[in-house]
């Protein structure tokens, strides 16, 4: 049978890969970000993933205004890579596992929650920029990719208990499926961040760590946090950081922390990175 | 296990925020056309087109006047207060060849060296920032 063995968050910032496609990651201002990564990318090589479930959003890359979908599970056998405006990153193409993915889908619409599902999408970087720091500049990513797409951009967004609930349904769906495979899930996104407004440039150190540590310490509480929370604290692009609620749902009630990163700034955003595999 | 929610009272919290827009309903009909517009401008022929003639393509939208003006002086206030996405007006200012933090920092009234200094020493910080009406 599949088993969900581990799961880590990590933020998605677009000048993150940028970075790395244009060979900046040894400069003063980006080697800090990029050194948070180096234990998870040497862990990960161990773990040897066959299958990652990534959570991200679509920036207006997909999906424009005509259909925006709450929870969208990709599918397809590949998904290509977005010209976001200026050009596609020169990454691999992503590749699925189509056959899981419809197995996720159709268990998750039986146990209530209604997926959309997307058979034809370009992935944008809120999806390839985490592939990026996790597996570095490589030929082809080593792992199958089932993309959730998440409604973080027109409110509302899901609720943090409905995604934490996504994350409990997808971890069923994956604990039922035959073969035998060794799945991951990552949440990206966040942390504090604003991108627009009088208020850009917002971060909260002090709200992200006690997010960080709630991820273990007390996950219920993070999972009733209101929206206007995220807003006021963590920024109008924060609230990205529900997302993590759909991984950290999927791990079960308790969780070890296995590696931790946090750095401020890439960009506009404070990057949170954690590792996480299911306790006892 | 999830209590049902006042939508009213919801909504009427994020007028509480400082200096921010949240993209609610409203926002997203008012901004509908304009939000469209700007994903045109994923496609390279799109672009090359609007360079040539900005207020040429802006008119093949159905825009109200105040958002082609703001379009044209890319005032990313301005184009929030019409609709606007930051995620599809990053369209418009990924076409100029500008980053998020060149673009974002135009909205704080800053400087773009001010804005990416604050940015360095640990952003702006969220005290005082929270609310209005608390002042906290």
């Amino acid at each position: 049978m599949a088993r969900l063995t581990a799961g880590l968050t990590t933020s998605h910032i677009p000048a993150v890969g940028a970075a790395m496609d244009l060979g900046k990651t040894g400069e003063d201002y980006w080697q800090p970000v990029f050194a948070g990564y180096d234990w998870t990318r040497q862990w990960e090589t161990a773990q040897k993933p066959d299958v990652v479930v990534l959570v991200y959003n679509d920036h207006a890359s997909a999906f424009d205004m005509k259909v925006i979908p709450t929870f969208a599970i990709g599918c397809a056998d590949s998904f290509p890579i977005a010209d976001e405006g200026w050009g596609p990153r020169p990454v691999p193409v992503v590749e699925g596992h189509a056959d899981l993915a419809w197995h996720i889908a159709q268990s998750c619409i039986l146990d209530e929650f209604d997926m959309t599902i997307i058979n034809e999408m370009a992935v944008d970087h809120g999806l390839t920029v985490p592939l990026s720091l996790i597996f570095g500049q490589v030929a082809k990513w080593p792992v199958k990719v089932i993309p959730v797409a998440v409604n973080v951009v027109t409110y509302p967004p899901p609720t943090g208990n409905r995604c934490w609930l996504l994350g409990e349904a997808i971890a069923r769906a994956v604990a039922s499926y035959e073969e035998d495979l060794n799945v991951q899930i990552w949440g990206t996104g966040g942390m504090s961040h604003q991108l627009q407004g009088p208020r850009a440039g917002l971060i909260n150190r002090e709200w992200d760590t006690a997010f960080l540590d709630r991820l273990t310490a007390d996950p219920e509480a993070l999972r009733r946090m209101p929206h206007i929370e995220y807003l006021r604290e963590a920024g109008s692009e924060g609230i990205e950081l529900v997302m993590w609620l759909i991984m950290r749902g999927a791990l079960g009630p308790k969780v070890r922390e296995l590696h931790r990163h946090y750095h401020v700034p890439a960009s506009n955003t404070a990057v949170g990175h954690i590792v996480l595999e299911p306790a006892p | 296990m999830t209590e049902p929610r006042d939508i009213h009272a919801y909504l009427a919290e994020f007028e509480d925020i400082p200096g921010t827009r949240v993209f609610t309903a409203k926002r997203a009909r008012q901004g509908y056309h304009l939000n469209q517009f700007a994903m045109s401008l994923m496609k390279p022929e799109n672009r090359a087109r609007f360079k040539a003639d900005e207020a040429a393509y802006l008119d093949e939208w159905p825009l109200t006047g105040a958002q082609k003006k703001a379009v044209l002086a890319r005032d990313y206030n301005a184009l929030l207060d019409e609709g606007g996405n930051i995620y599809f007006m990053a369209k418009i200012f990924s076409t100029d060849g500008k980053s998020f933090l060149q673009a974002v920092g135009t909205m704080t009234g800053m400087t773009p060296e001010d804005y990416q200094a604050m940015m360095i020493a640990g952003g702006r910080s969220p005290q005082g920032q929270r609310s209005k009406k608390e002042q906290r």
